[in-house]
């Protein structure tokens, strides 16, 4: 196909003029790209037809209802050896979707810091940064994994010793065991109040807005709003304690068993392992993002708010952020996807995200490629489409509006 | 001055200037640079001390380990074991063990690779070398023969040494075998030829179909077709090397193969589908986009699984794919995705006048690109070309999951072998190993940011 | 047969393998001039390559048997290294000739899969390894432990069966790979890992002390492992079958690397027939008469291929038990060459 159209047209120099036509050649070669690839699709399919034939294999989606029969050990919805394949299908994606969730925001949050580090003023600090994202950025991802999981969660006391983390529970190398909530029949009130103060806050920024818009006078919304969702419950938290005769709220610690810690919320290692690698190799990226949007935004910018009398706290909310925003969000959208993306190396360390246990561990007790990696492929790529939806939404809606 | 004026009518005048004062003990040398740079504030200060103890916990550990207790020779285990563990080592040590990776790191540059052949992928590495190197320098001369070299020559020399070459062809339309019977070799090359007179036949039917000049179109396919069989005929040539099938090869040698096939692949087919992107052909420009998002959307490991498990179910009974192979195929296409965004922020990057300009001149599209817009987008997209490259080549650690050797893999096993198992084995080696890693990307990354320092300059003037 | 013109185009170069893995995979293997065998990415006494690259285990030298008979030359044997999750793949696309990798031969394999098991060439079952200081002497005291194991392997759902059955909670951490397996069992990560036995075995040699630990009594299940052939080539299939018998048959016979030669003399019908020196049975499955004995005299019969590679005299240690003769009160028998 190539070879035909890398033929200098001739126009004019008789012929038949109809092929000479430049539409008329766009049409014929899309057809030809149409019939080229239904063809190769068909032969695809052809193929694995015989193939799964020859192996004895009925290609359907109906083995998802049988019993699973192997056990997961992190399951954020009930799980059991009879569950079927449609479970251990949501206990993957939800994994994922947890590792995924609190990982962006440990990378968000590492990134800034580092960004604006590499920044600073101060020559150690920014020199500090400058490492931080030259090693991590330069190093795979997977061997980063390793690294912690392999290597660095290794310095942990073994299974029955433990670091006591007084309030926070337990630590050693089979993972954390945190104190799990218990809650008293009183805990109703407190989140009712919290839910209260969030509503009465909003009422009020509103009309704090409406009335600087009028009058030009401020309201301490922040304080307000802090002392509505954070102060009020905690009072109400005591008095339901005082009424009901019985802590609103618990913690259950983990104890000493046979073999380790039992009890408690359980994070395992696989999953700190994962989390961590993920949010520091992403947070070196996130970091030259938000370098490079702090610096986009120029600084006359700054100069021209201190000269209208905007104080730097103010300038820095109302003229930087929001002009770097704009250069930050989108790259930014873009980690957070490859941050999910790169979550099914959880493979590599076992834990039980939606490739290590759906495109794993369920075909390999299966055999059936097709279905499982399809479905698979498939629930990235929504979730990538969603995401790419999302941005393209929030672009719109900050993009410079030239007048 | 008025005291002066005082004694003297005289307005006193200075004869000579005042000599240089130093500044004040404060503002200068190592306690000035200290108060500006790392305590010009109460916050600063204590900026600097908390990035003080965050290096003190992580830097000293890490040299202790790797330098100050580290073992530097010894013949197996023992020498990196403590007591406890049977070795000689004080308890409680820990250090790396040197003497491991020595012991292995032939096999971490060659995997499997046999040791009595190892000269070829000596020589494969050296020309590797030679040719890159003149073509990254941007005063080197002469790049059009680097570029023919890098593109077609090294490929060609470097499969036929590193796999021995010797490959045999079947006859692929049929009408060979049964002409040439059992001969494999005769039977492909009457189909080959069958092909080709097909292909010029068409040629010709197109260009009297448009009226343009026969002999240009013929001409093309001939040379084409020529190019191939020459190809063909070096791979399928008995040079008298050892046939080292792919299943032996590994480490370094496995991560380059990979990494250049993959950008190697992928510029071309990225270059393609970011055309296809911008192209007026509504099909056309859908293709492209489904192939590119939907590469974009998965994550690599699932294109890995589906090229290991799955492509041998897609072709047909009899026929199977190397497994090296498999996993380029998957690493190329799942980059050429990636690499056709960098190349469409290139093209997008183009004065629209440059488009109109080569139109205005009567330029054909693929002239127009070729002359006009392509140099310059891909001029521009040097540094997003590095980094893709940056990306394949860290990503390439991803193919030890579906088990081959690459350079990781061939690390991790390594740790299998009983005779250098110590605690501190896998630490030293994967320390080995982000070490390694770390130059190539770091370099890479600084080569690209010379680029565009280069560019940049070149368009401030 | 028609040869598509894919591989041509995208990959002249290295599928080169393209060629028929359906039909005749006897004068395949003779055309191309090598077996190919899949084994273990790594797993001492069965298959695990040195520092050199060089292969060695129960499993190698059964392929070797093989290579051996086929071509009357051990070396003529190659290794593809494959995970759990591969090997069939690998198998059913002939990118291998023959699997000789530790696989556990179940009727669903046998049937669903297209595959055949040609034999066994040792039996296992499922154990359990735990720290000798975790002071556990039976896996019936595991109730509540953490357990390490491989992923997509016939393991993992005994492990689910065991425990349930025993009505005990545990903990699972599945890898891919089985080095990754035992680093995280030996780090601490899990109280107990279990594989099949000889895995266990093997394995131990790998941890930083093998001494503190322990191999619990229980053997959860059965595991016949064994050489495994793609469905629809019976002459192949007789190949590695009877190479496999071949090889237990001379043990039995007292017929051994050294004598091998020797034996050919002897008055015994049985060895005669075995050794090619009365009748024709190598020719009956496409080989020379000789094949038994240039299998034999390249790993030794099945008791020394045993011994070599995991027997009580090696580092794995490990009995004969199950795998004694059925002479000696093991089931290891094969049908007479006859």
């Amino acid at each position: 196909m190539a070879v035909q159209d890398a033929l200098p047209g001739r126009v004019g120099s008789g012929g038949n003029a109809v092929l000479n036509d430049q539409r008329v050649r766009g049409v014929i070669f899309q057809v030809l790209l149409i019939v080229a690839i239904v063809s190769f699709a068909w032969w695809i399919i052809h193929n694995t037809a015989v193939n799964l034939r020859a192996q004895g294999i009925e290609f359907g989606f109906d083995i998802m209802l049988d019993s699973a029969g192997f056990q997961i050990n992190q399951t954020l919805i009930d799980y059991q050896e009879t569950s079927s394949y449609v479970r251990v299908y949501f206990v993957g994606l939800f994994n994922t979707l947890l590792v995924s969730l609190i990982g962006i925001i440990m990378a968000t949050i590492i990134g800034f810091v580092v960004g604006i580090a590499r920044l600073s003023n101060n020559w150690i600090v920014a020199k500090a940064a400058y490492v931080y994202i030259e090693v991590l950025r330069n190093i795979p991802l997977l061997l980063q994994i390793f690294i912690w999981y392999f290597a660095v969660l290794r310095l942990l006391p073994p299974k029955r010793e433990a670091i006591d983390l007084g309030p926070l529970g337990l630590l050693n190398i089979a993972g954390w065991y945190a104190p799990s909530p218990v809650f008293g029949p009183g805990f109703d009130f407190v989140v009712g109040a919290i839910l209260l103060g969030l509503a009465a806050s909003f009422l009020i920024r509103a009309w704090a807005r409406r009335r600087q818009m009028a009058t030009g006078e401020r309201f301490p919304v922040f304080w307000t709003a802090l002392a509505l969702v954070v102060a009020v419950p905690i009072v109400v938290y005591f008095l339901a304690d005082a009424l009901t005769k019985g802590a609103p709220l618990t913690m259950e610690y983990a104890t000493q068993g046979n073999f380790g810690p039992r009890g408690g919320t359980r994070i395992f290692p696989e999953f700190i392992g994962l989390l961590f690698a993920l949010s520091f190799y992403t947070a070196s990226f996130i970091a030259e993002i938000v370098r490079a949007g702090i610096l986009a935004v120029p600084h006359g910018q700054t100069e021209a708010s201190f000269s209208l009398g905007l104080r730097p706290g103010h300038t820095l909310r109302l003229v930087v952020i929001p002009q770097a925003l704009r250069v930050i969000i989108p790259p930014l959208t873009s980690q957070y996807l490859n941050l999910t993306k790169n979550s099914s190396l959880a493979v590599a360390i076992a834990y039980p995200d939606l490739v290590s246990v759906f495109a794993g561990t369920a075909l390999n007790q299966t055999g059936r490629a097709v279905e499982f990696i399809l479905i698979t492929m498939a629930t990235y790529l929504a979730i990538s489409l969603v995401t790419s939806a999302f941005m393209n939404w929030y672009n719109s809606r900050v993009a410079l509006v030239e007048r | 001055m008025s005291d002066i004026q005082a004694e003297s009518d005289l307005t006193y005048v200075r004869e000579e200037m005042l000599a240089e004062a130093p500044p004040p003990v404060r503002d200068k040398g190592a306690v000035a640079w200290l108060r500006k740079n790392l305590f010009s504030s109460w916050l600063n200060g204590a900026m600097t001390v908390l990035a003080l103890y965050v290096i003190w916990v992580i830097v000293p550990p890490l040299l202790n380990f790797a330098f100050f207790d580290a073992v530097w020779e010894g013949a197996s285990r023992e020498a990196c074991a403590t007591q406890q563990q049977g070795g000689v080592q004080p308890n409680g040590w820990f250090g790396a063990c040197w003497p491991y990776i020595g012991d292995y790191f032939a096999q971490f540059v060659y995997g499997r690779y046999p040791i009595d052949q190892r000269w070829r992928v000596d020589i494969v590495f050296a020309l590797f070398v030679i040719g890159l190197v003149p073509l990254l320098i941007p005063s080197a001369p002469a790049k059009g023969p680097n570029i023919v070299y890098m593109a077609v020559i090294f490929p060609v020399v470097a499969l036929l040494l590193l796999s021995g070459g010797d490959f045999e062809y079947g006859s692929f339309i049929g009408i060979g075998e049964a002409l040439a019977s059992a001969a494999y070799d005769a039977g492909f090359w009457i189909d080959y030829a069958l092909l080709a007179l097909v292909f010029l036949g068409l040629a010709f039917a197109w260009a009297k179909a448009t009226g343009a000049h026969a002999l240009e179109p013929i001409k093309l396919v001939l040379v084409i077709m020529a190019a191939l069989a020459v190809l063909l005929f070096l791979l399928g040539f008995d040079f008298g090397l050892e046939s080292v099938p792919t299943s032996v090869w590994g480490g370094l040698l496995v991560t380059l193969v990979i990494a250049v096939t993959g950008i190697a692949a992928s510029l071309p087919l990225g270059i393609l589908l970011a055309l296809g992107r911008r192209s007026d052909m509504p099909i056309v420009r859908f293709v492209c986009v489904v192939f590119i998002e939907f590469w974009r959307g998965v994550p690599l490991i699932t294109v890995l699984f589906m090229s290991s498990v799955m492509l041998p179910l897609f072709l047909p009974e009899g026929v199977s794919f190397d497994k090296l192979l498999r996993a380029l195929i998957g690493v190329a296409l799942f980059s050429a995705a990636y690499m056709a965004e960098v190349v469409r922020g290139g093209l997008q990057a183009i004065p629209k006048g440059q488009y109109e300009g080569a139109d205005a001149v009567g330029l054909a599209y693929w002239q127009k690109m070729r002359l006009i817009i392509l140099p310059q987008a891909l001029t521009l997209v040097i540094p997003g070309i590095v980094n893709t490259f940056i990306g394949l080549f860290k990503d390439t650690t991803l193919v030890l999951i579906i088990g081959l050797f690459d350079f990781l893999g061939q690390i991790q096993s390594s740790f299998t072998d009983p005779s250098w198992a110590t605690p501190v084995q896998a630490v030293t080696a994967y320390l080995f190993a982000a070490f390694v890693y770390w130059v190539f990307c770091f370099a890479m990354s600084r080569y690209s940011i010379f680029t565009e320092n280069r560019l940049r300059a070149g368009h401030q003037r | 047969m028609k040869k598509p013109i894919l591989p041509l185009l995208a990959g002249a170069a290295f599928a080169l393998t393209a060629a028929s893995a359906s039909a005749a995979t006897l004068d395949d293997i003779k055309a191309k001039g090598t077996l190919q065998c899949g084994v273990s990415q790594g797993l001492p006494g069965f298959s695990n390559p040195d520092a050199q690259g060089n292969w060695s285990g129960i499993d190698v030298d059964t392929c070797k048997a093989i290579a051996a008979a086929v071509f009357g030359d051990a070396s003529k044997a190659a290794f593809t290294p494959l995970s759990a999750k591969e090997r069939f793949t690998a198998l059913q696309s002939g990118e291998v000739d023959v699997l000789t990798r530790n696989t556990t031969w179940t009727m669903t394999r046998d049937t669903d899969l297209g595959l055949n098991f040609t034999g066994v060439n040792y039996y296992d079952g499922q154990g359990f390894m735990v720290r000798k200081d975790l002071g556990v002497s039976s896996a019936l005291e595991l109730s509540g432990a953490s357990v390490c194991t491989n992923t997509g392997t016939t393991t993992e759902l005994n492990l689910a069966d065991y425990f349930r059955k025993s009505d005990m909670d545990y903990e699972v951490v599945a890898f891919e790979k089985a080095d990754e397996v035992v680093a995280a069992y030996d780090a601490g990560r899990c109280d107990v890992y279990t594989t099949d036995a000889s895995g266990l075995y093997a394995q131990r040699l790998k941890l930083a002390n093998p001494d503190d630990h322990m191999i619990l009594p229980e053997i959860i299940s059965k595991e016949p492992l064994g050489p495994v052939v793609r469905q629809g080539d019976d002459q192949w299939f007789n190949v590695v079958k009877w190479t496999l018998f071949a090889l237990v048959n001379a043990e039995e016979l007292g017929v051994n690397q050294e004598n091998v030669e020797e034996m050919k003399d002897s008055d015994n019908p049985a060895i005669k027939r075995l050794l090619g020196t009365e009748g024709s049975f190598g020719e009956s499955i496409g080989l020379s008469s000789d094949w038994a004995v240039s299998a034999i005299k390249a790993v030794g019969n099945y008791g020394e291929m045993f011994e070599r590679n995991v027997g009580p005299d090696t580092e794995l240690g490990i009995d004969r038990g199950l795998n004694r003769l059925w002479t000696d009160g093991g089931i290891q028998y094969a049908p007479p060459v006859r």
